[in-house]
């Protein structure tokens, strides 16, 4: 439709107002003209009475059902009590009839409004004029005049020591309450943290969650032991800290680990422990597959073989789990040799760093 | 000089009330010029044009579920022993945060009623946000002078996702809290500040205690109140614009052709409130959402199969699993881990090419006309194509966050799950927008087809000469008036300016005028439609 | 001392007077009578039971030779198409055949779930004949079945051990290469547990050092707590979580309201 044709006999009130460049628009003429609007349809209710009577009830009727599902909502919130003997049951029953109720008493009200306006209400479309968004010449001459009186009498403009200086004050103002919120962290250096955990020289690996001790001949072929370190409980930020010291232990056959030189004796006869904590983002890598010696994190679908450094082997990680080296104390029950190596966790700028 | 508004001798008792209080108030308020002003507006009515309500209808819906549940929710993360109803949770250690919203479930009437009408009003309001946008992007509505109103819509609509994904995160139950987790790797990613980052945002190490209390103060308080803030200058803005509409018979651009607010926009509007909180009542009496009682509480150790966050956070969550391995970049002993900042780096550009495509647009075409007429999609191929490509785009990301459950549904591997929406994330898009392109113009072939020729009416007809044609029956004016009536641009022809050079600015204006419209159809003219008319019968 | 009469050697016995051997011979007779009659009965109970068990272990040979033997080899030794049976017990042979994973369709690392191909007696006679050839996991005793443990120590050991890939609430999920931890829905005790002692496929192993007997009582209470009750939320969507939410409030919730809005919005008639 080209912008300047074809509009009704109250003329072109938004390009009058506003003659805009139209760009890159073809305004060729195509010479056709708005119809105008079509002839309005009468509907069954404006033509008999009886539908329009018919209608009415309706409306009222959704109206009534409405009243009745208000009142049975309160009635049901009496009725269906959450009980001791099935409390599951109970809330189901409950939160079953009071939202059909609730629901119904507003279904009840929308239904019955808008079948008022469309089958009753008049339906003819009516018309009104837009005004151009842009002010009128004189409207935006006054403006400019209110702006240019108060410069004047104020000397903004004039004034530049006054200007810059107050543009200076008000930019610094907020800073102050930025600054505040520095709090929100601790007075601590975060690095240090990340590159400890509780696993220290011969503490004992334990069963998550109940605490108890892991011999070594308790892990069989296949089996996965989700580990937490002894004394984890007794701390005082157990959360904090079971997020960096879970581990996963498994055994797999001596013949089927590759261990480089290094990691040789990281390892107790088959038995593999590595930080349960995902190197991509932080998830628990939790699912382990005991014939393909898998280890495979829910959230991103980072794959880690385990008979092989626990290296990535599919998906968005970046780096292997990092290896707790583990042996076993007097008694057979398994122990760190150390603290993890590394940093465990996803990557972060100064990780490599010492 | 106030009167008492005239009355009528013979009157209810309810009207004679009615204008004594209408009276009281407009002596106090000049209520009556907002009425004269507003209450008989035109809006237009279209059902494409309600979408915006539903969403400010289920905010509505989640500010009044919200306050209730605000009442009975313990924003802590204060070890507690759980001794609520819940069996198998009996005894268990964790936030008081998680055990107020067990109660909430299992131990207050209406509780579990109320969190999942909350929930599933969130998971509609982002929902109906995002096709509102598609709506308002296809038809062209955010032309001059609506730019402003479509970015205030755009923050609108992070701000929503940020209330929703602080929301879900408050109960500190298993899967959100994976969730933070996740946050918190991300955070650490960043280079040089990053680990500092994740302290101040947790108030030192993951998971801290300060996490939920702090996201309920943004949940509750600052992100509400810049959203209603923003909501209410976007309202202002449709108030003051007026509302664009179709083309159509006796609309145009200097008119707004609908149905007054009294009555009967306000009673379908107001009906229309009503029934969305009916529909969101009947869902969430229903059908379970965020069943936190399986889920148990956080700990970093437990992990579910199946961990994806809500919808609206799955565009990121997919590009997180779709970026390849091995990417960290160890550039003079620090890491920087392009597997992770790949992600948070492009989509905030995809995010910005959505907030700024009014302002593009308006530079390819140079049109600084106002325009309350909206676009069909199809009279606007080049745009309609891109908005596909978008929408390809989000959804491919948006479907690789359920990688493992397409695979299981499905019989596939997650491997090639992935594998495959990688190669979609980059195919997908150009072919999305080949293919609607060429659609685009071919229904405006057709239209111009009917426009001229009228639509085939079925009946054969045996002309003297024994010719067979079938009849086309020409649309009446009104009808074709639709077809005809759109804005057609040509491309740029480059122009020395004043100085006698050709700038870059206009040399890429140019190249972009020429890729958006140098395929299109030209609208039919009166003297194409005269000349058809002689040929034929 | 005068030459007496040579007595014969303790033959006869002087009347009136009983023998000095005799209480040892009526000892013995009493002894060896009772001794006997014990032994001959139960001889002929232990030639019954011990008849009924070879019956049952020859009955599982011959099931065994016809439905096994091909993947698993004649001695249970294991072939390219499946693993050795020596020493998985008869809590495999009850899981595996009594879920009807057995006789696998293929070879392959995912055996799942089909039709029951055997009677409950001929998988007990298939879980007594490999039980026979070397021991392993028997089935479990009842008491840890009855589901009537901790079900909130099950939840916390389920969450730990069992949900990253069955999900919390055993809905299932996706492992690596197509394969896929089932849903635990409807699954009976026994089989859980002998699931978890067992560990099918690459399902880890639980064993009894791992997660003791309560321990898995305690799971199977849970479990069942699950299936015993629905979710009080209503319709659960299959809990699988946001995705399904998500596709529902998009599909349904959406397209409801769409359709409503195109309803409100049309011409009445």
């Amino acid at each position: 439709m080209a912008d300047d044709h074809g509009s009704t006999a109250a003329g072109t009130a938004v390009a009058k107002v506003a003659p805009a460049s139209a760009g890159t628009a073809a305004i060729d003429d195509t010479g056709l003209v708005n119809p105008g609007e079509p002839e309005h349809r009468l509907r069954v209710t404006d033509l008999d009475p009886k539908k329009e009577r018919l209608a009415e009830r309706r409306v009222s009727g959704f109206f009534f059902l409405s009243i009745i599902g208000s009142i049975l909502a309160v009635v049901f919130y009496v009725l269906f009590p959450i009980t001791e003997e099935a409390p599951v049951e109970s809330v189901r029953i409950s939160t079953l009839s009071l939202g059909l109720a609730i629901a119904l008493g507003l279904l009840g009200i929308g239904i019955g409004a808008v079948h008022w306006a469309k089958a009753l209400m008049s339906d003819v479309e009516l018309t009104e004029m837009r005004h151009g968004t842009r002010g009128t010449e004189a409207t935006r001459e006054k403006a400019a005049a209110v702006f240019t009186l108060g410069n004047k009498e104020s000397g903004f403009t004039r004034r530049a020591l006054v200007r810059n200086s107050l543009i200076g004050a008000v930019a610094l103002t907020p800073i102050p309450a930025v600054v505040l919120f520095r709090d929100l962290a601790p007075a601590a250096e975060p690095n240090d943290l990340l590159r400890h955990t509780l696993w220290k020289k011969d503490v004992r690996l334990t069963r998550d969650p109940s605490g108890t001790p892991i011999k070594a001949s308790d892990v069989t072929y296949g089996s996965a032991f989700h580990v937490i370190p002894e004394g984890l409980e007794e701390s005082e930020h157990y959360l904090e800290e079971k997020a960096k010291a879970a581990v996963l232990v498994m055994r797999l056959r001596p013949e089927d680990l590759i261990e480089s030189e290094e990691k040789k004796d990281w390892s107790y006869d088959g038995i593999v422990a590595y930080s349960k904590i995902c190197t991509h983002v932080g998830c628990p890598v939790a699912l382990y597959e005991q014939q393909t010696h898998h280890l495979l994190c829910p959230c991103h679908q980072s794959q880690f073989d385990v008979s092989d450094g626990a290296r990535v082997i599919f998906g968005p990680a970046s780096r292997p789990l990092p290896q707790l080296p583990i042996a076993i104390d007097s008694e057979g029950y398994l122990i760190a040799q150390s603290d993890f190596r590394e940093p465990v966790g996803p990557s972060f700028w100064d990780r490599e760093k010492n | 000089m106030t009167t008492e508004a005239p009355q009528k001798p013979t009157q209810s008792g309810g009207m004679r009330f009615t204008n004594a209080a209408a009276n009281y108030i407009d002596e106090r308020t000049s209520i009556s010029g907002l009425v004269k002003e507003v209450g008989r507006k035109i809006f237009p009515d279209h059902w494409s044009f309600m979408l915006g309500e539903v969403a400010l209808y289920s905010f509505v819906v989640i500010l009044l579920s919200g306050t209730f549940l605000t009442f009975f929710f313990e924003p802590s993360m204060t070890e507690v022993h759980y001794e609520g109803s819940y069996v198998p949770l009996k005894g268990i250690e964790m936030s008081a945060a998680y055990a107020s919203s067990l109660d909430i479930t299992f131990d207050i009437r209406g509780g579990l009623l109320m969190r999942q009408v909350h929930h599933w009003a969130a998971l509609l309001f982002i929902a109906s946000i995002g096709l509102h946008m598609l709506r308002i992007f296809f038809t062209g509505a955010f032309r001059k002078p609506r730019e402003l109103n479509w970015f205030i819509g755009f923050v609108l609509f992070i701000l929503a996702m940020a209330e929703g994904f602080t929301g879900y995160s408050l109960p500190d139950d298993l899967l959100s809290g994976n969730g933070l987790r996740i946050i918190d790797g991300m955070v650490k990613a960043i280079p040089v500040a990053g680990t500092w980052v994740s302290y101040l945002l947790f108030g030192g190490e993951f998971p801290g205690t300060e996490v939920v209390p702090r996201f309920f103060t943004v949940h509750i308080l600052l992100l509400p109140a810049i959203l209603i803030a923003a909501l209410g200058v976007h309202l202002l803005l449709l108030v003051i614009n007026k509302h664009t509409q179709f083309a159509g018979p006796g609309r145009t651009n200097d008119n707004v052709v609908g149905v007054p607010v009294m009555p009967v926009f306000a009673a379908k509007a107001g009906g229309f409130f009503f029934i969305v909180f009916g529909v969101i009542m009947l869902i969430s009496a229903t059908f379970t959402i965020n069943p936190i009682w399986n889920y148990g509480p956080y700990d970093p150790s437990p992990v579910s199969a199946g961990t994806q966050p809500d919808w609206y956070i799955g565009f990121a969550d997919g590009a997180l699993r779709l970026a390849p391995p091995h990417l960290d970049w160890i550039i003079g002993g620090y890491t920087i881990p392009m597997g992770i900042l790949l992600p948070l780096v492009v989509l905030p550009l995809f995010l910005a090419a959505v907030a700024f495509y009014p302002f593009i647009e308006a530079w390819i075409t140079g049109d600084k006309r106002e325009h309350h007429i909206l676009d069909r999609p199809r009279n606007a191929p080049t745009r309609t194509a891109i908005g596909a490509a978008g929408v390809t785009f989000y959804a491919v990301l948006w479907a690789a966050a359920s990688s493992d459950l397409i695979a299981t549904h499905f019989k596939l591997t997650i491997e090639g799950v992935i594998h495959g929406c990688q190669a979609l994330l980059f195919v997908g898009p150009v072919v999305a927008y080949l293919v609607t392109k060429r659609v685009c113009i071919g229904l405006m072939k057709k239209d111009r087809e009917i426009a001229l020729h009228g639509f085939e009416s079925g009946r054969i007809v045996r002309l003297p000469g024994g010719e067979y044609i079938e009849v086309h029956e020409q649309l009446s004016e009104h009808e074709r008036w639709r077809l005809t009536s759109f804005t057609d641009y040509k491309p740029l022809m480059i122009r020395p300016n004043a100085q006698g050079k050709i700038t870059v600015n206009q040399r890429l204006r140019a190249v972009a005028s020429k890729w958006f419209f140098e395929d299109r159809i030209a609208p039919v003219t009166k003297a194409e439609i005269e000349q058809s008319h002689g040929d034929h019968h | 001392m005068a030459n007496k009469v040579e007595r014969p050697a303790r033959t006869t016995r002087a009347r009136g007077r009983r023998h000095p051997l005799a209480s040892i011979a009526l000892i013995a007779i009493g002894l060896l009578s009772t001794g006997g009659v014990y032994a001959l009965a139960t001889t002929s109970a232990a030639a019954e039971s011990t008849a009924a068990i070879e019956a049952q272990v020859d009955e599982g040979q011959k099931l065994f030779a016809a439905n096994c033997a091909t993947c698993h080899g004649m001695n249970l030794q294991g072939t390219s198409e499946g693993p050795s049976l020596i020493g998985v017990g008869a809590a495999s042979v009850d899981f595996q055949v009594g879920t009807g994973r057995m006789p696998a369709a293929a070879t392959g690392p995912q055996a799942e779930v089909k039709p029951v191909q055997f009677t409950e007696e001929q998988t007990a006679a298939l879980a007594a004949y490999v039980a026979s050839i070397a021991p392993g996991p028997a089935i479990p005793n009842d008491k840890y079945l009855q589901a009537d443990g901790d079900a909130a120590a099950g939840a916390e050991l389920f969450r730990i051990n069992c949900a990253m890939c069955h999900n919390v609430a055993g809905a299932g999920g996706a492992l690596t290469e197509g394969k896929y931890a089932p849903s635990l829905k409807g699954v009976t005790e026994a089989h859980i547990y002998e699931a978890m002692i067992t560990g099918p496929q690459n399902m880890p192993v639980f064993g009894d050092n791992n997660l003791s007997p309560d321990d898995k009582a305690n799971i199977i209470t849970y479990l069942k707590f699950l299936d015993d009750n629905p979710s009080p939320g209503g319709f659960d969507l299959g809990n699988l979580g946001p995705v399904s939410e998500g596709l529902f409030i998009w599909i349904f919730g959406l397209g409801a309201i769409v359709a409503i809005t195109v309803w409100l919005t049309a011409r009445s008639n």
